[in-house]
Order: C-alpha cells, then sequence, then structure tokens
C-alpha cells in the first residue's frame, strides 16, 4: 500500500470519516423506520390493553394478543371509555392511552405539575374492567404493564413486559405462569390499600389463597420481583382517589 | 464439496469440536452463562450471533487495509454496535414480535467477546470469503455449547425444554415428580452455566488428548 496508514494524520481523518459514515447511516436508518415503528408501539399498547382485560387470542399455556388486523376495531369495541385523571377531575380521552406514562411520572417530580394518569375502562361480558397502566424498575431496565380490575377493585388480569430484563429469569414475568397468578388477587385490606407482593418462600405456589396480597415469585429473578411488586404499589395508589369516588 | 475448498471447509468445521470459542478459547463465557438458563433463549442468541459475527468478520476484512492499527479496536466495536442496531431497528420496523424477543440480547452481542476476538485473530488478515466462513463456524461453534448449556439447565432446573414440561408438573406432582423427584433450582442460577460448561470441557479434552496443554 502507498497510503501510510499509521501516520497521525490518517488515523484522525479515518476517524473522522467512519464517525460521518456510521453516524450518517444510523439516523437514515432510524428516520426512515420511525413511522413504522411507531405504529407497531401504538398497536402493541392496544394489544397489552386488551390483553389484560382477557381479550387475547390465548390457548393453554401461549401469550397470544389479538391480531394486528383485529386489535384497531377491537379496542374500540372493547374499551368504552378512556380518561385522563388530574387531580380530582378526570375528562374523557380517545387517544389517552397514547399517554406516555413515563414522561408524566418524570413531569411530576415537579411538586407545581399536576400528573396526567390515563385509565382505560373495558367492558366485556356485561363486566367492567379498570385498566391502569403501571411502570417501574425491574434488574436491568424499565418494566411495565397493564393491570385490569374490576369495581371491586380485584385484579381480573395483567400483562406485564420489560426491556431487558434475563433471559430465562426475569424475563419470565411475560409469561402465562407468572401473570395469571395475579387475577384473583385482591389489593385492598378493607379500605387499606396493599397491593400484590412478590413474595419467594410462598407458602402457596399454586396460588390457591388469593386474599394473601401476594403471588409466588420466579427462582433467580428476585429483583426483578421486587422492582414489579414495588411499580405495582406505586402506581395502582395514583388510582385511589378516583377508585373511591366510584365505590360511592 | 464444490463450493468450499478443504481449507474452507475446516473453517467452519474447526470451531465446531477442537477450536471452539468457548471451550478452547475460552471467549464468550459472559453471555453462556448469563442467557443460558433456558433453550430457546441460547437458540435465539446463537442466531443472533450468527447473523452478526459473519457480517461484521465481511466487513471488517473488507476494511482490512485502511484500518489504521491504532484505532482499530475501536472500528471493530463501531462496525458490531452499527450492525446490531440497524438490525434491531429494521426488526422493530418489520417483525416487531421477533424483536422484542431479540431486544435483550443487543447489549449483549455488542459486547461478546467472541466478535471482537474473531475480527481481530481473523478478519484483519483473511479476505472477505474465508471470514464469512470464519464467522459461521465460530457462530456456530458459540451455539452448540450455549444449546448444549441451555438444555441441561432448562432440563435439570425447571423440567422443561423450550417450554414444554417434559418431567411432568412439578405442583400437580404427575411424571417423575410422583416419585419424589425435584428440579434443582440452583441450575438456573450462574454458577452451575459454569460448572456445566466446566464438565463439557472435561469431556471434551478426555475425547482428545491432544487438546490437554504440556506443563
Amino acid at each position: 500500500m502507498a497510503r501510510n496508514t499509521e501516520s497521525n494524520g490518517y488515523t484522525v481523518a479515518f476517524a473522522t470519516a467512519m464517525v460521518l459514515i456510521v453516524g450518517a447511516l444510523l439516523a437514515f436508518v432510524a428516520s426512515s423506520l420511525k413511522e413504522k415503528i411507531a405504529e407497531n408501539k401504538r398497536i402493541e399498547k392496544q394489544q397489552n390493553i386488551l390483553y389484560a382485560m382477557g381479550v387475547n387470542n390465548n390457548d393453554e399455556t401461549s401469550v397470544e394478543f389479538v391480531s394486528k388486523a383485529n386489535v384497531e376495531s377491537d379496542f374500540s369495541k372493547y374499551i368504552v371509555k378512556q380518561l385522563v385523571i388530574t387531580g380530582a377531575d378526570f375528562v374523557e380521552d380517545s387517544n389517552a392511552y397514547l399517554i406516555d406514562i413515563k414522561v408524566e411520572a418524570e413531569k411530576a417530580k415537579n411538586p407545581s405539575y399536576k400528573r396526567r394518569l390515563p385509565l382505560f375502562i373495558g367492558e366485556k361480558d356485561n363486566k367492567e374492567f379498570y385498566i391502569v397502566p403501571v411502570r417501574g424498575k425491574g434488574l436491568w431496565d424499565a418494566i411495565w404493564g397493564y393491570v385490569a380490575l374490576d369495581n371491586q377493585l380485584v385484579i381480573q388480569g395483567v400483562y406485564f413486559d420489560h426491556a431487558g430484563e434475563t433471559p430465562g429469569l426475569g424475563s419470565n414475568i411475560k409469561e402465562r405462569f407468572f401473570m395469571d397468578d395475579f387475577a384473583g388477587e385482591h389489593i385492598m385490606d378493607g379500605d387499606e390499600f396493599k397491593g400484590v407482593d412478590v413474595a419467594k418462600g410462598n407458602a402457596d405456589p399454586k396460588n390457591l389463597r388469593k386474599d394473601d396480597f401476594a403471588v409466588d415469585a420466579i427462582a433467580g429473578a428476585t429483583i426483578t420481583g421486587n422492582g414489579l411488586a414495588a411499580m405495582l404499589k406505586k402506581d395502582l395508589q395514583l388510582y385511589l382517589p378516583y377508585f373511591k369516588t366510584l365505590k360511592q | 464439496m464444490g463450493l468450499l475448498s478443504k481449507k474452507d471447509t475446516k473453517l467452519i468445521t474447526d470451531p465446531l469440536s477442537d477450536n471452539n470459542p468457548i471451550t478452547i478459547q475460552v471467549l464468550g463465557i459472559c453471555s453462556a452463562l448469563a442467557i443460558t438458563a433456558d433453550l430457546k433463549a441460547s437458540i435465539v442468541m446463537g442466531i443472533a450471533v450468527l447473523f452478526v459475527l459473519s457480517a461484521g468478520n465481511v466487513v471488517i476484512s473488507l476494511m482490512r487495509n485502511i484500518i489504521p492499527s491504532k484505532i482499530r479496536i475501536i472500528v471493530q466495536l463501531i462496525v458490531v454496535a452499527a450492525l446490531v442496531i440497524i438490525v434491531d431497528q429494521v426488526l422493530k420496523a418489520y417483525a416487531y414480535e421477533l424483536s422484542k424477543t431479540l431486544s435483550v440480547f443487543v447489549g449483549l452481542i455488542i459486547t461478546n467477546c467472541i466478535i471482537m476476538g474473531r475480527f481481530e485473530a481473523f478478519a484483519l488478515a483473511n479476505g472477505p470469503w474465508r471470514s464469512f466462513l470464519d464467522g459461521i463456524g465460530n457462530a456456530l461453534g458459540y451455539a452448540v455449547i450455549l444449546i448444549i448449556v441451555g438444555f441441561f439447565r432448562e432440563l435439570l432446573g425447571s423440567g422443561s425444554l423450550l417450554g414444554f414440561k417434559v418431567l411432568g408438573d412439578p405442583i400437580e406432582k404427575t411424571g417423575v415428580y410422583a416419585f419424589g423427584y425435584e428440579n434443582n433450582g440452583f441450575m438456573l442460577l450462574a454458577p452451575m452455566a459454569l460448572i456445566t460448561l466446566g464438565i463439557i470441557i472435561w469431556v471434551q479434552r478426555s475425547r482428545n488428548t491432544s487438546l490437554i496443554e504440556d506443563n
């Protein structure tokens, strides 16, 4: 090679060119796919909300959402109302599901900001579901989900997901054997809010007792489980004032 | 083999046994411990590394004469990171479900030392075609070990394979559990992956004594 690839000038020039090329390439890929990715995320949100209230294509052990083709029509059919709760007030907003609760939680750190809480009210077989979005921290990254409650504040179904929990361990929070345990669990002890714990050494591995405020933890995923229980406590609590008005 | 010369074939078969990246070169141990708690994750990781390693090897090999050696490690890192991010973005747009399964592996792929190791040891000194074959071979060798470890960890730790309860139901006490068998929860933790790996290395070296280093 005639070129001296070891000189400082060449090294700097190479590094600069490499950064520019790779940067441009990634920016191009990201911006050209942006819309499609946003659309996928929107559909996924609808699928997750429907999943929590039991509208899904599950068979015995799988987690199957309603199909992409049907999600739009199912969402408008089963989700009868979407509310945005701000303090003691609430308004209907058919795009409430697009509210980013991560952003809202960030903004709520400023005490003068009134946090907007989205709530989805679903109806299936003449039964009402109050679906609450939750978001918290797992071991490595964010975890989030949707909890469907009935009007007695008993959990009817949940959907959990995560950004980067350990495969085979923490990632099992989105498996049926874990999520199904939540159905039927109470979050209130009389008037006192308890939430649902993810308990190790649970004496109730088949989860027959539904009023113990606990489900069985996943072996090897203690921190993910603790994070999940904390997430439920923190975010479900935000909705208690609204649920109280419901009971009256 | 018409397509592959004898030397080329060796590039693929060697890493599967006598020059396995995990058991002989001892690269990529970290991800082998982290994600082998179940079989499915092992397979997915194997496929992901197969793609990134073969494509990355080709890119690095094509650039091998113009990369300044002072910054070659950084250049290699950028190539892997860019490849992984592009794949992740494309999957997010066109195969969203699949991308969700893979997303947790993205960080692990970028830091996988097999990839950097092969760039450094092979792609920088060989042509694109041979580098491609070397990438395929090493990724397969990696995947084979991952799958073996994942198989035993899931079977003995959870009593299932790919999520199917092959040993019966531990809670209902059916299958082997009816005879008092219990899952070994320790298998799900990282130390047992290391021990399983150690056993594989032991078996491999006792079958092929030429692999044992002289002291």
